[in-house]
């Protein structure tokens, strides 16, 4: 125990956290606080060109690692920038601390320079969030922010901290242990659930994996492996459980919802019964949700109570963490469900994967996407992370690049942040500095936060930018000529900076490709010379992502092809 | 679809900065109805209690009760099947009307007058909501200045 600062107990509280890292932006109201960084040196800072991007990259290195990711900002504007962080972070269960300054206490509420009020816009998009009115109480709200972002359902926690409690003293005392008796999540799941549960999988006839992200924040992979491939029973992945199976999987259906496989979404459609891990029955999977597994009975397991039921009725939910809910499940599961018994159906969705593969047509004369997609699979498949932005390229790569494991693709899904890639890619490579980081972008995505070539130039993190460069706002675009008569409403970006002088002028190497050829070689060659990329690819203006699902239509009715 | 039913639900937060703002926003940021919220700290205890009277589909409530234990401050959640619920109402009557009158109404609803003052009289009743939501009707006729509801209030049976 030992009296000192707030500021000191800030920093002091990183190394009992063990943060490795912090990615943050200095100002007036954090100023006590970045004094302590620089005297005590206990983690590296990184200094981002946007506060937006320091609480993406934190996101990215949580999201990598399954660690509490830390970003530092400051008050008013500095807090403002970091929101589309916070949200983004809350809308996919990631488990980040942002520590925020603030105008002192005597001074809150006055109006003062760069005074807003941050925890009541922080409130809906945390987890939790809290405002320290003293630096007595400041140990000890540091200890459950940390405790709060990663237990139960992870989450952002926001801490805002006005600048006299940094410079008050008071003792230090770091809770070992956290306990708040109004916090307990549910850990274990209620043993009846599961076996009826194990009863209702070994009755199906057509039983379906709908895997979820929970199961990469669980870090139950393993053990959903070991159960798809002990029952033989077919799954779909969402966008955030991509990796859960490997690509190759054979009871791998693909991904499922609006840009999902034909044979996923007719898998979902014509089910008898839904073995959800971990999903939320998010829109953009169930589509209609009248129509949503109309003929299934449905098995949802979540650590979240508010997930089940929100939206479909649920016919066995289990409240649990996954990994110990498995742990119970998976054994109970081998002795009583019969592979053999699913054979018929598994016939069913092998013939539907063959009417409907995935599929586009390649071209000797443009580079498409899909191909590029493919290619970054085929060099760096299980030894890259791949991190994206928001949009077509998004999806293109969710559906054909080759998934190994978990945590191996990293995306914004339930926000849908453009301008998360670039940020998320640099605090990829913070956390797993030994493999390559991707981040495969659009021309619209990649101007989100393309400051962030300096952060990555000046702190050594090579992170591999391959912009799908179609000179649209390609998703917006696409919509645009499905459902509004090709009304192209400010969706033509053909004005563009040149990328590869603009890596250039911050110090990291750019390429400009339109042939396989070209694409392979700047790969190669990024790769080799590990260092900050721009490839910036040339594709195919029109193409679409398909199939689709139309926004509130039904899984079943997928726009398979459009011809002009 | 499920008809919209009227629930009382009771939540014990911690004394907190902020707390009943989460409570609240959560509200209004889900599209949840609140008719009424009520709330002071439990005596003896470092929690509040809010009673809020809302109103939804069995699924709606079902979502605002589990949405209530989310938040890291609330300690428990009550929904309310068997319980006795009670509100406050005062008004301002002006002396001209026949005070007689007046306080025997206010006797129906378990009240009186409270305060007279120059030129009105304050009178209160606590009885069950809907008989306070009569209490306001038979008490238009003696033009009532002010009427302050205080919103309802609720105990386990």
């Amino acid at each position: 125990m030992a009296t000192m600062t707030g500021a000191q107990m800030v920093v002091e509280a990183m190394r009992e956290e063990n943060v490795e890292v912090v990615f943050g932006y200095p100002g007036g109201a954090i100023m006590n606080v970045y004094d302590e960084i620089y005297k005590k040196r206990y983690f590296q800072h990184i200094l981002t060109r946007h506060e937006q991007a320091a609480v993406h990259a934190a996101d990215g290195y949580a999201r990598a690692t399954g660690k509490v990711g830390v970003a530092f900002v400051t008050s008013g504007p500095g807090f403002t920038n970091a929101v589309t962080g916070l949200a983004t972070a809350y809308m996919d269960s990631i488990p980040i601390v942002v520590i925020s300054g603030q105008v002192p206490l005597s001074m809150i509420g006055t109006d003062a320079f760069q005074e807003i009020d941050a925890v009541g816009i922080s409130r809906p998009c945390t987890k939790h969030n809290f405002l320290v009115k003293s630096a007595e109480e400041l140990p000890e709200i540091l200890a459950k922010a940390f405790y709060i972002a990663r237990t139960g359902r992870p989450g952002p926690v926001h801490v805002d901290i006005p600048k006299d409690v940094t410079a008050q003293m008071a003792e230090f005392n770091y809770p070992k242990e956290v306990k708040l008796e109004t916090y307990k999540p549910t850990i274990k799941g209620n043993a009846r659930q599961i076996k009826k549960a194990v009863e209702a999988i070994a009755k199906a006839k057509k039983p379906v994996f709908y895997l979820g992200g929970g199961i990469i924040h669980s870090n139950s992979a393993d053990l959903v492996r070991d159960l798809v491939a002990a029952t033989q029973i077919p799954a779909v992945e969402t966008l955030m459980a991509r990796g859960t199976l490997r690509y190759d999987d054979p009871m791998l259906l693909g991904m499922v919802g609006m840009h999902g496989t034909y044979a996923a979404n007719m898998a979902m459609s014509e089910a008898d019964l839904l073995i959800a891990l971990g999903p939320r029955f998010d829109d953009r999977v169930t589509g209609k949700l009248s129509e949503f597994a109309k003929y299934a009975k449905i098995i949802h397991v979540d650590i979240d109570p508010s997930s089940i039921g929100k939206l479909v009725h649920v016919d066995y939910p289990i409240v649990g963490d996954l990994k110990a809910v498995l742990t119970e499940l998976v054994p109970q599961a081998k002795e009583k469900v019969d592979p053999a018994r699913y054979e018929s159906w598994r016939e069913i969705l092998k013939r539907y994967q063959e009417l409907h593969p995935l599929t586009y047509e390649d071209s000797d004369e443009v580079l498409k996407p899909e191909w590029v997609i493919q290619r970054i699979g085929e060099k760096l498949k299980g030894k890259a992370r791949i991190s994206t932005d928001v949009g077509q390229h998004q999806m293109w790569t969710a559906q054909y690049y080759p998934f190994t494991r978990p945590r191996e693709f990293i995306t914004s899904g339930g926000l849908g942040t453009m301008g998360f890639g670039f940020p998320a890619a640099m605090g990829v490579k913070r956390g797993v500095p030994d493999e390559i980081s991707v981040n495969i972008s659009g021309d619209g995505s990649i101007l989100m936060n393309i400051q962030e070539l300096m952060t990555a130039v000046e702190n050594r993190l090579p992170v591999i930018n391959v912009i799908l460069n179609n000179n649209y706002l390609g998703m917006v675009r696409q919509w645009q000529t499905f459902f509004y008569d090709k009304r192209y409403a400010e969706t033509d970006l053909s004005m563009q900076p040149d990328f590869v002088k603009l890596a250039e002028s911050f110090g990291g190497v750019g390429y400009r490709v339109k042939t396989k050829e070209e694409f392979d070689a700047a790969l190669e060659d990024a790769i080799s010379k590990n260092v900050v990329a721009l490839i910036d690819v040339i594709i195919d203006r029109y193409e679409n992502v398909l199939p689709m699902v139309p926004a509130g239509g039904s899984l079943y009715n997928m726009l398979l092809e459009y011809k002009d | 679809m499920h008809s919209s039913e009227r629930r009382v639900i009771s939540v014990i937060v911690l004394n907190e900065h902020g707390v009943l703002s989460r409570i609240t926003g959560l509200f209004a940021a889900r599209g949840y109805n609140i008719e009424s919220v009520t709330v002071a700290p439990i005596p003896g205890s470092k929690y509040s209690r809010l009673t809020i009277v809302t109103s939804g589909s069995p699924r709606v409530i079902e979502q605002i009760i589990k949405q209530l234990h989310k938040l890291i401050p609330v300690y428990k959640v009550i929904e309310h099947s068997e319980l006795v619920e009670k509100e406050m109402v005062m008004a301002k009557i002006p002396l001209e009307e026949r005070l007689a009158d007046v306080e025997a109404l206010c006797r129906a609803y378990n009240g009186n007058i409270v305060n007279i003052g120059t030129d009105t009289a304050i009178i209160m009743a606590a009885d069950e909501p809907s008989r306070i939501a009569n209490f306001i009707k038979a008490l238009k006729r003696f033009n009532p200045k002010e009427i302050v509801r205080s919103g309802v209030v609720a105990i386990e049976r």
